[in-house]
């Protein structure tokens, strides 16, 4: 599991990569809330083309984030999700609560 | 002529099993996704049908180290004298299907039929999505489970595995 990020105009871009299930779970999120806690941005963009597996932990960590940003006022939408990834996110209905972007890479 | 039927329609075969044992610790959730595939791979399957494989197994043994152990692993000496331990079988068939089984002793479920349910959870502080049980259901062809309160559970896969072409 690898995390990086950077903060630009507001605009905090976290980017996973790697395997999520419920035992990376909770580092991933101990570490996406500190950024949000520092940052303290309007929007948040979480980048899922990395990721190479994930299970339903990984719900659970969308929409943890999702509640979190929202109670703070924030923003969030999902970056360029795998089709696996796609898959279990509209299993649950994601995208009809949370806005899921293509962006062509570079 | 009902006899003739069932000769015709032969028993299927078990080419290859593996039985393996672990502790109900989060760091074998990955240990136990690449037991699976290892075996499962050995009929060569799509890399969908793969991934829909170790994402079933993931659900089960996670369900079996949160709900049925509830997160309670300490060491490998509580788990040898109090249990704590996961049970995870895995065969494949002369007609290119695979069973999975996946088998904790812990708390057991009270009402299966709710437990299976979209959403529906019993763990409200882990951020859990309630979904296990519908990608389950979702990426196998057959799911069984079987549970009693206080004695633990049982969860049964069988999926199809294309042949190769
Ligand atoms: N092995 C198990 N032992 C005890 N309870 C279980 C087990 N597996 C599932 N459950 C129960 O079924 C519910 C639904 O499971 P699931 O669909 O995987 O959702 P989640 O794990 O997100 O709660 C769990 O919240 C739990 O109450
Ligand atoms: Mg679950």
């Amino acid at each position: 599991m690898e995390i990086i990020s950077n903060v630009n105009d507001g605009i905090l871009y976290v980017k996973l990569s790697g395997d999520i299930d419920h035992h990376s779970a909770k580092t991933v999120r101990d570490c996406v809330d500190n950024l949000i806690r520092k940052n303290n941005p309007a929007e948040l963009e979480l980048d899922l083309s990395s990721i190479e597996f994930m299970d339903s932990s990984g719900l659970g960590l969308v929409l943890g984030r999702y509640k979190k940003q929202t109670d703070m006022g924030g923003k969030m939408k999902i970056i360029n999700p795998t089709k696996r990834v796609l898959q279990i996110l509209q299993l649950a209905g994601v995208e009809k609560i949370i806005k899921i972007e293509r962006i062509r890479q570079a | 002529m009902k006899k003739e039927i069932k000769k015709i329609k032969k028993k299927r075969v078990i080419l290859n099993q593996i039985k393996s044992s672990f502790p109900a610790k989060s760091i074998n959730e990955s240990l136990s996704r690449m037991i699976a595939a290892s075996l499962v791979c050995q009929l060569d399957p799509t890399i969908d049908e793969l991934a829909d494989i170790k994402t079933a197994v993931s659900e089960a043994v996670t369900n079996c180290i949160v709900h049925g152990y509830g997160n309670n692993y300490k060491s490998i000496s509580s788990v040898n004298k109090s249990g704590g331990e996961i049970n995870l079988y895995a065969c494949y068939y002369d007609d290119n299907s695979i069973k999975i089984i996946i088998k904790d002793k812990g708390k057991g479920i009270e009402d299966v039929k709710k437990a299976m349910q979209p959403l529906y959870t019993t763990d409200e502080s882990g951020e859990r999505s309630g979904m296990g049980f519908s990608i389950m259901q979702s990426f196998m062809d057959k799911i069984r489970v079987i549970s009693n309160p206080g004695k633990g559970t049982t969860v049964i896969f069988e999926k199809k595995i294309s042949r190769p072409v």
